[in-house]
């Protein structure tokens, strides 16, 4: 393994917190004015994590904060493991993993609100799955490499190549990152009926570690769009920034599902336009 | 014409400003828990008026939580009764410190037009401290986010004593 992999590691885990808090800043500036709003200032997630760790650490049990500490672990781990140009096989167990522990550090808590968030992120976690793997296949079938750099130095244009994988990945970003419509275990708006589900009974620092795994999530998660966008340096900035502005503008344009429409809805776009993708590939495609 | 003063010796003559302390992140992030005592509902239509693009409360770095855990700041509207009066101590009592409750309208003063009801015991005063009074009836959402904008200086103020007791305590703890 080279350094400058290990460096690209260690500036993830540096810069990482950075990158992700801006990210949610410039979301919520943009959330605001697409509502009419001035809204908060763009550091304002930094403000936010400053006060969440000035708070006492009052935890409802013992167990709680190991949880989500194990949570912010597993999250920053599935992020070192693309950009040191590990296996994009092995980072679907360790993602599931950092999922549990907070989906445990919910179910810890014995609040109602707590469990139901947890439920529901299971659900969540049952819909995202297949498309990580059918996205990850994909990615293989015309790059021959599981590998982060080796995709990227394949210089194809993946986005065009896979359109069907790339619309599965945007509706995996729009779970992950816990917006509308799938942002049914937990919610950034105050405007649903359940607007704290999973990170109900998280208080002060517990919060803040939840806060801290969710920037570096979703940083390697437009880390993974970057992936489909890098044969070309216009392209490169061009399509993570739409996909981004997307999701913000899917997040605000509609209303959150119920659990059994979110999980049909995602298997049924998976299997539509997932396996739809990759039909040609194993049909003797000449590209 | 006057004569011409110098701006440098205008400037040597101005009081120096007193050095910047650093607020609390408290106060650039005061989240907020809504509890809705009995009140005719008045005051809790304009506390979500609050939050709508016309007053946007989110500028201020308020969200909205429904968890008193991670809330710093209890809004609570209308009067307290004897059935709602333990409820209402409870969730103060899961707010972390520092905190501020902020009683909105005349109910959460007085008990407003309610005070003479059988079961109503009064002001929210009776149950838990609170820091600010925001008047009105209905109170208005302007009046409603300014009473917020205090209660998170309240907060920062009580973030300093806070502070500045530990260190007391630790500097105490070292002498023995």
């Amino acid at each position: 393994m080279s350094y400058d992999k290990l460096l690209f590691a260690l500036a993830y885990i540096i810069l990482g917190p950075l990158a992700g808090g801006l990210l949610a800043g410039i979301d919520r500036k943009i959330t605001a004015r697409l509502q009419g709003r001035i809204g908060p200032p763009i550091l304002q997630p930094f403000y936010d994590l400053r006060k969440l760790f000035t708070r006492g650490l009052d935890p409802v049990n013992r167990v709680q904060i190991p949880f989500v500490a194990s949570h912010l672990v597993f999250a920053v781990t599935t992020g070192v493991l693309i950009f040191m140009g590990g296996d994009l096989l092995l980072i679907i167990f360790v993602l599931t993993l950092a999922g549990i522990f907070l989906v445990l550090a919910a179910y810890s808590t014995g609040s109602p609100y707590g469990k139901i968030g947890a439920d529901r992120e299971l659900v969540l976690m049952m819909a995202y799955e297949p498309m990580v793997i059918l996205a990850l296949v994909g990615l293989f079938r015309v790059t021959k490499s599981f590998d982060f750099w080796g995709i990227a130095a394949s210089g194809k244009p993946l986005a065009l190549l896979l359109p069907g994988i790339y619309i599965g990945v945007f509706l995996v970003i729009i779970m992950k990152l816990r917006k509308s419509p799938y942002d049914i275990s937990t919610s950034h708006h105050a405007h649903q009926e359940l607007v704290k589900g999973l990170t109900a009974d998280l208080g002060g620092p517990a919060l803040g570690l939840v806060e801290l795994a969710h920037w570096y999530e979703s940083v390697y998660l437009y880390g993974l769009v970057l992936l489909f966008w890098t044969w070309n340096p216009v392209a490169a900035i061009v399509g993570p920034t739409v996909t981004y502005f997307l999701v913000i503008l899917v997040d605000n344009a509609t209303a959150r599902l119920k659990w059994g429409m979110t999980l049909a809805s995602a298997w049924i776009v998976a299997l539509a336009v997932g396996v739809g993708n990759l039909i040609p590939f194993y049909l003797g495609r000449p590209w | 014409m006057s004569a011409r003063v110098n701006e440098k010796e205008i400037k040597a003559k101005a009081p120096k400003a007193p050095a910047i302390e650093r607020s609390p992140a408290i106060e650039r992030s005061p989240w907020l828990i809504h509890y809705d005592a009995s009140s005719c509902n008045g005051c809790d239509i304009e506390v979500l008026a609050c939050l709508t693009p016309l007053y946007d409360a989110e500028r201020f770095g308020c969200i909205v939580t429904g968890d008193p855990k991670q809330a710093d700041i209890l809004l609570v509207t209308g009067s307290v009764n004897n059935l709602n009066a333990p409820v209402l101590r409870n969730l103060y009592e899961q707010m972390p410190e520092p905190r501020a409750v902020v009683a909105i309208g005349a109910c959460a003063y007085s008990g407003g037009v309610f005070a003479d009801c059988y079961n109503v015991k009064g002001g929210i005063a009776q149950v838990v401290p609170v820091d600010v009074y925001v008047p009105g009836c209905a109170a208005r959402p302007e009046s409603i986010l300014d009473g917020v904008v205090r209660a998170a200086q309240i907060l920062a103020k009580k973030k300093k004593e806070l502070r500045a007791g530990r260190r007391r305590a630790k500097a105490a703890g070292g002498r023995k």
